[in-house]
């Protein structure tokens, strides 16, 4: 019954090994298959969602069980993870179609594309430790390799500098993982919370291993004091890989995994709590005002991933249900809306050659499909109602107030309004300022693109509109997961 | 001693302007954490885990951290071939591998 389970990571390894030798023979349509496979996978996370079977679902690899062998895990949170994930890969999938037309070497691009989709489902999935790291760098390697397919000498550079933040990053969560098994001599999860219980209040060694993982996942998801990689990563990659890093790998491969661990299996305590509130109003502040002064389109994207990821910390550290999902909702709200934007950013820059904001201007007259889908987003990103960012967004700001934090509740106040403010102001530049004609020659982007942009569009303002029974069917469950703690984990290994 | 390895390669990492020593460094650092990984398993004066008739009181090294940093020891060759093919590119574009020299994108 749970063998389903394996085609999450298995149908995308598959895809990417089948795809070199597929380019051998076809000349074409090799690019299909991203595609097909991403749409059967989300296909599948949607029953999974709508028509949920008894959660949780426990995988035991080579049937050895719990403790022992190597366990993955489906329940309403990680379901919720396979969803966004998937379908937001789907999306970016049919958008590469055409895009990647401009690079040689495509079957390279999907090869690594699907690489980094099975090691963002493995992550999503796996409740072993050693298991998770491992698809992480997974995950991790295809990225580094990803940004700099271009081999240009900005990207090469951009490149280099995310892979040796991200190295130390992954030997901090490494180190971290040594330490917790050398305390609880188990790698399983579910084994280790348990352990971790039983042997009781010695809080100080995990409360080191928890600023381990803090360091090395708040390296992986460019919070504040970390973030040096993360503007010059994002924007160098190709637009869909922007698109997922930005929209999905920083979150999975980072917040995802942090809260896993520190909720599920540390149980939140104060001290951690506070550490993360701190991270995320830190993030929330800076990211916003460093991204005030950009004038690269995709730079100052890549600075309001680093704000919006602060709102999703700020949520989650609170610990209180609605706070738990608020930063839920807001992490699939701000994949949706930013890989959108990078989409976006990405077909202007196919269609002009220049992504600087003073050289743009009159868009929307020749890229109507472009303007209007970049204008959902940005009203999403901005808070505007009914678009999904603005509900998240209040929920986040209410749970603040009412977990006694007004001082972040109006942080997050005043950052959303200067959000607004530079969102305004990548509109006005880039699609409605009248500019002597000089784009009247460029072409809308093709099909495929606009199909794709216009796609997440219509998400971006569906799941605004359908705010709450979405809320109720979907987030909250996934909420519940990670303030049940970790004595979720044990009833699993105990049931 | 592990973490002075550790700290050797986290600074060579970190602080080197040479590309090359950076590379050089995240050996270190990464054979730093598999020696932490194995010391992990370690009990003074146990045995390689081979279980057969006659000993079954004998103490036993933890042989799973072992199997853990062959995985780690793959993750980190790869990680370090990719590494070194980036810093052709880069010396390709920029004919050097002072990182001082190599800053086009603005911080």
């Amino acid at each position: 019954m749970t063998n389903f389970l394996v085609i999450f990571v298995a149908l995308p390894l598959f895809a990417a090994f089948a795809l070199p030798v597929m380019a051998r023979f076809l000349k074409r349509g090799f690019d299909m298959l991203s595609a097909v496979v991403t749409g059967i996978l989300s296909l599948c996370a949607l029953c999974i969602i709508f028509n949920p079977p008894a959660f949780p679902l426990v995988y035991s690899m080579g049937s050895w069980q719990a403790p022992f062998g190597i366990t993955w895990l489906l329940d309403s949170l990680s379901a919720f993870m396979l969803l966004v994930v998937n379908g937001i890969t789907f999306f970016v999938s049919v958008y590469s179609i055409n895009y990647m037309e401009q690079y040689t070497g495509k079957w390279k691009y999907y090869c690594l594309f699907m690489l980094m989709l099975a090691g963002l489902n493995g992550v999503v999935l796996s409740a072993d430790i050693f298991n998770l790291y491992v698809f992480l760098e997974i995950t991790a390697i295809s990225s580094y390799a990803l940004i700099a397919f271009g081999t240009g000498a900005e990207e090469v550079e951009a490149s280099f500098k995310y892979m040796v933040l991200g190295s130390v990053a992954s030997a901090f969560i490494l180190i971290g993982i040594g330490f917790l098994y050398a305390k609880t001599s188990t790698l399983n999860m579910f084994d280790m919370a348990n352990v971790l219980s039983a042997t009781g209040a010695s809080s100080k060694p995990l409360l080191f291993v928890s600023s381990l993982f803090i360091v090395g996942f708040g390296l992986k998801s460019a919070l504040v004091p970390f973030h040096a990689w993360l503007p010059d990563a994002h924007p160098s990659a190709p637009a869909p890989i922007s698109a997922m890093l930005s929209g999905l790998v920083i979150k999975t491969i980072g917040i995802y995994a942090l809260v896993r661990i520190v909720f599920n299996v540390f149980g939140i305590n104060f001290v951690t709590s506070q550490l993360l509130l701190a991270l995320g109003g830190i993030s929330m502040f800076v990211g916003v005002i460093l991204a005030i002064g950009q004038w690269d389109f995709k730079r100052l994207l890549a600075y309001h991933s680093i704000s919006q990821i602060g709102y999703v910390v700020c949520g989650i550290a609170l610990g209180t249900p609605l706070g738990v999902a608020g930063g839920i909702f807001h992490l699939l709200n701000h994949s949706i809306f930013k890989s959108l934007l990078f989409l976006n950013a990405g077909s202007v820059e196919y269609a002009t050659g220049t992504r600087d904001l003073k050289k743009l201007g009159n868009l929307q007259e020749v890229m109507p499909h472009t303007s209007w889908t970049s204008l959902a987003a940005s009203l999403s990103i901005a808070g505007i109602p009914p678009f999904c960012g603005f509900w998240s967004k209040l929920v986040i700001i209410i749970a603040l107030f009412q977990a006694d934090r007004p001082f972040y509740a109006s942080l997050a106040i005043l950052v959303g309004i200067i959000t607004l403010g530079s969102f305004l102001k990548i509109q006005k530049y880039v699609f409605y300022r009248k500019v002597k004609e000089k784009f009247s020659k460029i072409k809308e982007a093709p099909a495929l693109m606009c199909l794709s942009m216009a796609g997440l569009a219509v998400l971006c303002f569906a799941v605004g509109i359908f705010f709450k029974p979405f809320f109720g069917k979907v987030i909250m469950p996934a909420a519940e997961i990670l303030i049940a703690g970790k004595e979720y984990f044990i009833t699993i290994l105990g049931g | 001693m592990d973490i002075v390895l550790f700290l050797t390669g986290f600074y060579a990492l970190l602080m080197k302007r040479n590309l090359i020593k950076k590379v050089i460094g995240f050996g270190i650092m990464e054979y730093a954490v598999n020696l932490f990984l194995i010391l992990v398993g370690y009990r003074s004066s146990g045995e390689a885990p081979i279980l057969d008739n006659k000993a079954s009181d004998m103490l036993f090294v933890d042989p799973l951290p072992q199997a853990l940093i062959l995985t780690s020891i793959v993750i980190g060759l790869g990680v370090t071939a990719l590494m070194v093919g980036l810093c052709i590119r880069i010396y390709q574009h920029y004919g050097t591998f002072d990182i001082a020299e190599i800053r086009r994108l603005r911080g």
